[in-house]
């Protein structure tokens, strides 16, 4: 089960003054963000941004919709092949949140595609250059930040898609910059 | 469990179906049809990956990494996919399964009764590769 610390908490009501949430140390080593993606529970693809994608082999939304019907199969076949667990029920029966073995990124020779599910069902995935370290930190610091400019927001509607939280984007956009 | 860097050994053939399956101490019971359904699966999600890939030119995904395990994956120029369930942070896996692919290449195709993309039913070829594992396995316990 993942572990959030608390996010620095809101002192103050003036926005542009909100402190972001400090970076975890050592994150700036190069990582190449390419692409983020971040669904909701239900498959809603909330966000997507990229930075440096080249190829394109779907449209958008079948490319969300396939992204995210693979992380749903990864899901449920990484529970299911755990080699530490003996009673592992059936494979493609959905999964709660931290429920069973979950993997955390995989590797291609062209990318490597980090992978974070929240208790609350929220998944963030970064893909990045094959070579990057340990992304876990990263994708926890961008999950504060989510909570910190998006579900605060009383103004965005849970469950639509993030594109009017403009703190949010700034400040996603500034802390991937410290990764490239 | 203890001793085991590998836990289980998958090849599947370039169709997507499994041709050998060894388990060498996974906890619980994985039955014939589960192995069949996650082989199947690991086929399918591999060739997905490529078409989510943001660069061209990628193969496929050759290592997932769980909390619990690490799973690498080799794929031959002939579209065979040789994958292994084992311990997180195990060392010189993609060796291991080239070393796999050569006992394939030797035992089992040069082997006349072997009908293609059938199931594995060579006693050379799990010979050698007991021998291969258990090679390996002194190895990783002398780190």
């Amino acid at each position: 089960m993942f572990s959030f610390g608390g996010g620095s908490s809101l002192t103050s009501v003036v926005p542009d003054a909100t402190p972001a949430p400090a970076a975890p140390p050592g994150t700036g080593t190069g990582a190449n963000a390419q692409v983020l993606y971040v669904f909701n529970r239900g498959g809603v693809c909330l966000l997507y941004r990229e930075w440096h994608r080249p190829l394109r082999t779907l449209d958008p939304t079948q490319d969300q919709k396939l992204m995210f019907g693979l992380l749903f199969s990864l899901r449920s076949f990484t529970a299911k092949i755990d080699p530490t667990t003996a009673e592992k029920g059936n494979l493609g029966v959905p999964l709660l949140p931290g429920q069973g073995c979950s993997f955390y990124s995989f590797k291609t020779n062209t990318y490597k595609l980090n992978f974070l599910e929240s208790p609350s069902g929220i998944k963030l995935i970064l893909i990045t250059h094959p070579r990057t370290g340990d992304q876990r930190d990263t994708l926890k610091h961008i999950y504060n930040l989510y909570v910190e400019y998006v579900v605060k927001n009383p103004l965005y509607a849970p469950g639509t898609p993030i594109n009017r939280c403009e703190l949010f984007n700034k400040h996603l956009d500034q802390y991937v910059k410290t990764l490239i | 469990m203890a001793l085991a860097a590998i836990y289980s050994l998958f090849i599947i053939n370039k169709s997507g179906g499994l041709i050998y399956y060894k388990d060498y101490g996974s906890a619980g019971r994985t039955d014939t049809n589960d192995s069949l359904r996650l082989a199947s699966l690991w086929h399918s999600m591999h060739a997905i990956s490529q078409q989510l890939s943001p660069t061209p030119g990628c193969e496929g995904i050759d290592l997932l990494q769980a909390h619990n395990f690490d799973l690498h994956c080799f794929q031959s120029l002939t579209g065979t996919k040789f994958f292994a369930v084992c311990e997180t942070g195990a060392q010189n896996i993609e060796t291991l399964l080239k070393v796999i692919y050569e006992l394939y290449t030797d035992f089992v195709l040069k082997n006349p009764f072997y009908e293609m993309e059938m199931p594995i039913r060579c006693e050379l070829f799990d010979l050698n590769l007991a021998q291969v594992i258990q090679k390996d396995r002194v190895t990783l316990l002398g780190r």
